[in-house]
């Protein structure tokens, strides 16, 4: 159930991070001014706390969502099974955000 | 659509207390939802101290305590008190169980009884389960079969065969499975829920059924199958250890094994 309704906010923000993705992309095209605007916001300290929220969101997404292609596939359906499936999710996702950010 | 607020006339109040005898030592505070449909009040929240050195050790002998000697206005549906007829589940603690096979001792502190979430109330712990049920005759729970039985004997099964449907068929109803979901919640009007899924493939994979293919048809549908996302709340709640969402998995498997 928590890592359900995890798997839905998580995908809600990806959604909107796609925004912040295009804009992005955008200030790139339209030259160095309107990409150090961008770099600058979002180098300041709520600027990398919401590219960490959406990093940790990404990597749960993508973990819970290789959990549902098994369970598409008729495995991990035990009580037991999802439990401890949900956790590895939870860990999987903290774990690679923690690596993704020690190596950029 | 999804609510996240009741509706004013909805909404939860405190309601009385009733204290346990005088000189009663050993207490157990149950708060119960109540709802009178005949009075224009909202519901509220009673609570009640159990002496329960004079109480069995279930949830369900709290509440017959309570409605026998503390309130008799407490309605709730009851029957066979041990597990097999469906008929008390309710939401203890946050949880959708059986009230005669719930301890009291499973809860720390105060008991919070609610009925079945996101049903209409009939009154206090009783939930209209009309939809529910029709949802269950939907799925045509029967035998269905063209060729005529043996004149010998019954339509006979391999152990193996009997096997399959051995834990579907001990289903006992009671709703727990499908009130704990949530897009039963949002949808409950197309979404079969997971006990009426559960009943269906119970049908499916009966060695004696001839229906598969029309069951099937039945299911192929956005909303009465495919609005389960696999949010594993039926197979986490199910108060007879079933699991509804492994088999609503294996119909949908069985839907892609059959494409041409």
């Amino acid at each position: 159930m928590t890592v359900s309704i995890l798997h839905r906010m998580t995908g809600v923000a990806m959604s909107v991070g796609l925004v912040v993705l295009a804009w992005w992309l955008g200030s790139l095209s339209l030259g160095g001014d309107q990409y150090d605007t961008f770099v600058g916001l979002m180098s300041s300290l709520p600027g990398r706390l919401l590219l960490l929220g959406w990093s940790f969101a990404f990597f749960l997404h993508l973990a819970n969502g290789i959990r549902h292609l098994a369970w598409d596939l008729g495995h991990g359906f035990e009580r037991q099974q999802a439990d401890a499936s949900a956790w590895l999710v939870l860990l999987l996702a903290v774990v690679c955000t923690a690596v993704f950010w020690y190596l950029l | 659509m999804a609510e996240f607020r009741l509706p004013p006339n909805s909404r939860v109040r405190k309601g009385k207390h009733i204290a346990a005898r005088d000189g009663a030592k050993n207490t157990r505070r149950f708060a119960v939802y109540r709802y009178d449909p005949d009075q224009a009040d909202n519901p509220r929240i009673d609570t009640y101290d159990v002496d329960m050195d004079s109480c069995g050790p279930m949830v369900l002998d709290a509440l017959i305590k309570i409605k026998n000697e503390m309130d008799p206005t407490l309605t709730f549906r009851r029957s066979c008190r041990e597990g097999i007829c469906g008929s008390c589940a309710m939401n203890i603690d946050g949880g959708n169980t059986l009230a005669c096979t719930r301890a009291v001792d499973a809860s720390s502190g105060e008991v919070r009884i609610y009925p079945l979430p996101h049903m209409p109330v009939v009154k206090d712990l009783v939930p209209d389960l009309s939809n529910f049920y029709a949802q269950y005759a939907s799925i045509k729970p029967w035998l269905q079969a063209s060729t005529p039985p043996p004149a010998e004997h019954e339509r006979l099964q391999s152990k193996s065969e009997q096997e399959k449907i051995d834990e579907p068929a001990a289903c006992i109803l009671c709703a727990c499975c499908s009130t704990s979901c949530p897009s039963y919640w949002w949808n409950s009007d197309r979404y079969l829920g997971p006990a009426a899924l559960l009943a269906a493939y119970r049908w499916l994979v009966d060695s004696r059924d001839e229906a598969r293919d029309e069951r099937l048809d039945a299911l192929d549908d956005s909303f009465r199958l495919y609005r389960c996302h696999t949010i594993m709340n039926c197979t986490q709640t199910c108060p007879k250890g079933l699991n509804p969402a492994k088999a609503i998995a294996a119909t949908k498997k069985m839907l892609v094994e059959r494409r041409p």
